[in-house]
């Protein structure tokens, strides 16, 4: 079982980097779905069957998709050049050294820090769901207003509104030549 | 189920987040800022899952479900402020959108 | 009689506030009469009260009337209280009898100028704060006078303000008296503290009580009162102000600097001659500083070309006199030359102001001339006035005042020979330079022609002050003349009598002296300046004359060693770098405001590293500790 896990964090760990360092959406995108994937194999071997799956069903299935909708719709594609020219390898030192001294907090942090060693256990999905319904029944009444906010919000949101201006207020040179002209 | 020590558990989610954190301060596209929170929240809640399967309780999956409901409407609102920001500014830079900027008198 | 002592420094002040509010709107008469009638009915209330006080004087010799409670804190009051003794009423006395006078005479003067109205606001101001100086029971309101008669003094040299030159003089007058009122008031404090109290009489017990003789702090603190008298009353070194104080009209300069406060130092000396006995250094340096400031002076006055300034260097020289009378002990002595002599100079400098005015304005003697025939009233007061000065023998007031002085010059104990020869050496330059003014103004052929006759109301003064300076005299005598100590038996109490070492039949050969004197100084006049002799054209034109022309060129010397370093620091600090100090503060918040508005760029990239850095930051912070 450890080796199925080392093997799955690595490759989400490997996606990941390659996501973030890709120039093209699309693949980084792709990229992104591979680490959700193997975050979700991690979630099953952790005992968590139900949130595996819904990993995979909503983050992947449906908020990923969504992002690559609305990149396609964006029409990217002749982006790529200036992605190049953005992406230096020059940017990328500050961030790195940042990250780099987190890292070495965190492993300094988790060295300190004593963990008790447990197994896991299978915590099914009967187990969450009574749990959602009595437990924390208003959390899911709030979540579900949150979502109905996150569906106004983001319909208004995407609407375009074409702007219209009056013709005399527009000053385009070819209006001007026309105005000229009635005169 | 597994015998992999808590650590390194976390170390794991640890380390997914700081290549979220590195690829938003990296990333001038305004798409790969969005995918880079993906990756963060989506570390966060790996957190709250290795958390949970450590207490032999549901909170932990609870929780996730909940991020990943905020995770959701998030990520569609602020989709639907990409397409009005390339609307008007015609670019994805997340530089452009700079105009909250403290205005020196020059 | 202690009812009404604090009707005389107050109707003057009552009058000037009503000028000084209502002035504009009331009409030119109603404001002489209301100025000259307040002083007046202050000099009818001093001289009721000196009826009453000679004929039934009050116990102690003296009357105290308070009313009004200025200060009471931390065991220090200072009430507005007024004393009335012998010394305070001759003071009064004169005051108010030459400033009534004087504010007639100044009806007609300034009845052409339109400053009328604040003219005798200031006026009668000036005369309300003189009087509450000399009526003053502590020495703090008698502070409050003397700052009074030095603003006054500033606020009337400076009358006609549209010059600039006029300006200059007042501040010059000011700053100088600045200087000596600056150590009265370190003076004030030192007494003070020494004995907690500022009223006179008490301070005057407790220091004779406290302090022996020559204790180091009694010898400071009348050094330092001396200082304050010796700005006031322009001795050296302070003495500059006063020649420059003359671009003032001539009844202020009558007023103010001939008769009354450049008299302030006189008096109060002689308030405080206790603590001055106390301290004989300084009495001796009194004496000496008035004996020089009476030769330099003396010297000045004989190249001065203004009229009015030859009678400046002349009250300088004159009051020189009194100090020298002062330091000596002969306390009554000063304040009777004190008395004459402000008859007599008031009137000089009131004719004078009559000659100046009806020849337009013309203060260049070199440029009169002649005009014994065309103004024989002015001639003869002015005539009289300056034999008075000179001292002449026998006929003026001013020979019986002078000599006394001389005479005891020469015989009192605490007193040098040198200080005598000063004295008469005093004498003969002022019957010459007296003299030289007189043949020059008045005889000789007119260079410039008087306008009109001057009115009767300028000429009454005149004639009173003329009446005075002849027979003001005959109150006091001396010994061999006639035993009449009139002036002196009025300070038996107060002021202690000079002690003499050398007898009285000396005094003869002394006044034979002084006559002697006095009348060869007219005779050597008339010969220099009446017969035209090439030694008075040589003497003009050369150096030394200039020398005495700028008054010892101590202006020169004050400018050299004040004023320029003044002036070039002031210079230096042209763009004031102590505040330049607070500018680069406020421009350094500014540059950093600047800076860190950068940072805020509204790019959420910069954001978030900025947070991440923070995060980081804090974090190895948190476990470092």
């Amino acid at each position: 079982m450890n080796t199925i896990f080392y093997i799955a964090a690595a490759t989400a760990i490997v996606s990941s980097i390659l996501a973030i360092t890709n120039r093209n959406a699309i693949h980084a995108l792709l990229y992104l779905i591979i680490s959700l994937m193997s975050v979700s194999v991690v979630f099953y071997i952790l005992g968590a069957p139900l949130i595996a799956a819904l990993e995979v069903i909503v983050y992947a299935g449906a908020i990923m998709v969504l992002f690559i909708f609305v990149v396609m719709m964006l029409n990217i594609g002749l982006e790529e050049e200036t992605e190049k020219k953005w992406l230096t390898p020059k940017m990328w030192i500050l961030p790195s050294i940042l990250a780099a001294i987190l890292l070495g907090i965190f492993i300094y942090v988790l060295k300190v820090f004593q963990f008790e060693k447990t197994s896991a256990e299978i915590i099914g999905p009967k187990q969450v769901g009574i749990s959602l319904f009595t437990t924390y029944l208003i959390a899911v009444e709030i979540s579900a207003i949150l979502l109905l906010a996150g569906i106004v919000g983001a319909y208004h949101l995407g609407k375009q509104k074409k702007k219209v201006t009056h013709r005399f207020l527009e000053n385009t040179p070819s209006d001007k030549k026309s105005d000229l002209k009635t005169i | 189920m597994v015998t992999v020590s808590m650590e390194i558990q976390i170390l794991f989610a640890g380390l997914l987040f700081l290549i979220g954190l590195t690829g938003f301060l990296v990333g001038r596209n305004i798409i790969f800022m969005l995918l880079s929170i993906e990756i963060m929240l989506n570390s966060a809640a790996l957190v709250f899952v290795i958390a949970g399967s450590h207490w032999m309780q549901a909170d932990g999956q609870v929780m996730f479900i909940f991020i990943l409901t905020v995770s959701a409407a998030e990520v569609s609102v602020g989709l639907a402020l990409i397409l009005q920001m390339y609307h008007h500014y015609k670019t994805l830079d997340a530089d452009a959108l700079s105009k909250l900027r403290d205005n020196e008198v020059k | 009689m202690s009812t009404y002592i604090w009707l005389i420094p107050v109707l003057p002040l009552f009058s000037f506030l009503i000028i000084a509010l209502f002035g504009r709107f009331i009409p030119k008469k109603a404001v002489a009469i209301m100025g000259v009638g307040s002083v007046t009915l202050s000099a009818i209330f001093t001289i009721l009260a000196g009826i009453q006080f000679l004929s039934s004087p009050p116990a102690g010799g003296a009357c105290t009337s308070t009313i009004y409670t200025w200060m009471s804190a931390g065991g220090f009051t200072a009430d507005i209280s007024f004393i009335l003794d012998p010394l305070s009423l001759v003071f009064c006395f004169v005051i108010t009898f030459v400033g009534a006078l004087i504010h007639l005479y100044s009806v007609e003067f300034m009845k052409d100028d339109d400053g009328f109205a604040r003219f005798f606001a200031y006026m009668n101001l000036f005369v309300s704060s003189m009087l509450i100086l000399v009526l003053a029971d502590n020495l703090l309101l008698l502070y409050l006078g003397w700052e009074g008669v030095g603003l006054c003094s500033y606020l009337l040299i400076g009358f006609w303000y549209k010059e600039p030159e006029n300006g200059y003089a007042a501040r010059k007058a000011f700053i100088v008296t600045r200087i000596g009122d600056t150590a009265m008031i370190i003076g004030l404090f030192l007494l003070f503290v020494s004995f907690g109290t500022l009223n006179i009489q008490d301070l005057m017990q407790d220091v004779s009580l406290k302090w022996v003789t020559g204790s180091p702090l009694a010898v400071i603190s009348a050094a330092l009162l001396l200082g304050g008298a010796l700005g006031k009353s322009a001795q050296l070194p302070l003495q500059t102000w006063l020649p420059d104080a003359m671009a003032g009209p001539s009844p202020v300069s009558a007023l103010i600097h001939a008769a009354t406060m450049v008299t302030a130092g006189v008096y109060l000396i002689t308030r405080t001659h206790v603590l001055f006995a106390l301290a004989p250094v300084v009495m001796a340096a009194v004496a000496i500083i008035g004996a020089v400031t009476l030769l330099v002076a003396g010297f000045s006055a004989l190249a001065q070309t203004d009229l009015k300034r030859v009678l400046a260097y002349s009250t300088i020289s004159q009051i020189g006199y009194m100090f020298l009378a002062m330091g000596i002990g002969a306390w009554s002595a000063a304040v009777f030359h004190f008395m004459i002599h402000a008859f007599f100079k008031a009137l000089l400098f009131l004719s004078a102001g009559a000659v100046i005015h009806l020849l337009h304005d013309e203060h260049d003697m070199f440029k009169m001339g002649g005009l014994r025939k065309k103004m024989p009233v002015v001639f003869i007061t002015f005539l009289i006035g300056g034999a008075s000065l000179s001292a002449l023998p026998l006929v003026t007031a001013g020979f019986y005042s002078k000599d006394q002085i001389l005479w005891f010059g020469w015989s009192a104990s605490s007193s040098n020979h040198w200080l005598w020869l000063a004295g008469i050496t005093g004498a003969l330059l002022t019957s010459l330079y007296t003299f030289r003014m007189i043949f020059i103004t008045f005889f000789g052929e007119t260079k410039t022609e008087p306008d009109h006759k001057p009115g009767l109301i300028m000429t009454i003064p005149l004639i009173i002050l003329a009446l005075l300076s002849l027979v003001g005299g005959v109150i006091e005598m001396p010994e061999n003349m006639g035993p009449v100590h009139l002036f002196s038996k009025l300070f038996d109490k107060i002021l202690p009598a000079v002690n003499l070492s050398g007898g009285g039949s000396t005094e003869l050969i002394f006044q034979i002296l002084s006559a002697v004197i006095s009348l060869g100084g007219i005779y050597i006049a008339y010969l220099i300046f009446y017969k035209k002799s090439s030694l008075a054209i040589r003497f003009k034109q050369s150096s030394l004359s200039n020398f005495f022309f700028s008054g010892w060129r101590f202006d020169k010397v004050y400018n050299i060693l004040f004023v320029r370093p003044v002036v070039w620091l002031s210079e230096i600090d042209k763009k004031d770098f102590i505040d330049l100090i607070y500018t680069y503060i406020a421009k350094a918040t500014g540059y950093f405001n600047l800076l860190l508005s950068k940072t805020q760029n509204g790019k959420l990239r910069w954001y978030v590293l900025v947070l991440t850095a923070g995060l980081v930051l804090l974090l190895t912070i948190m476990i470092c500790l």
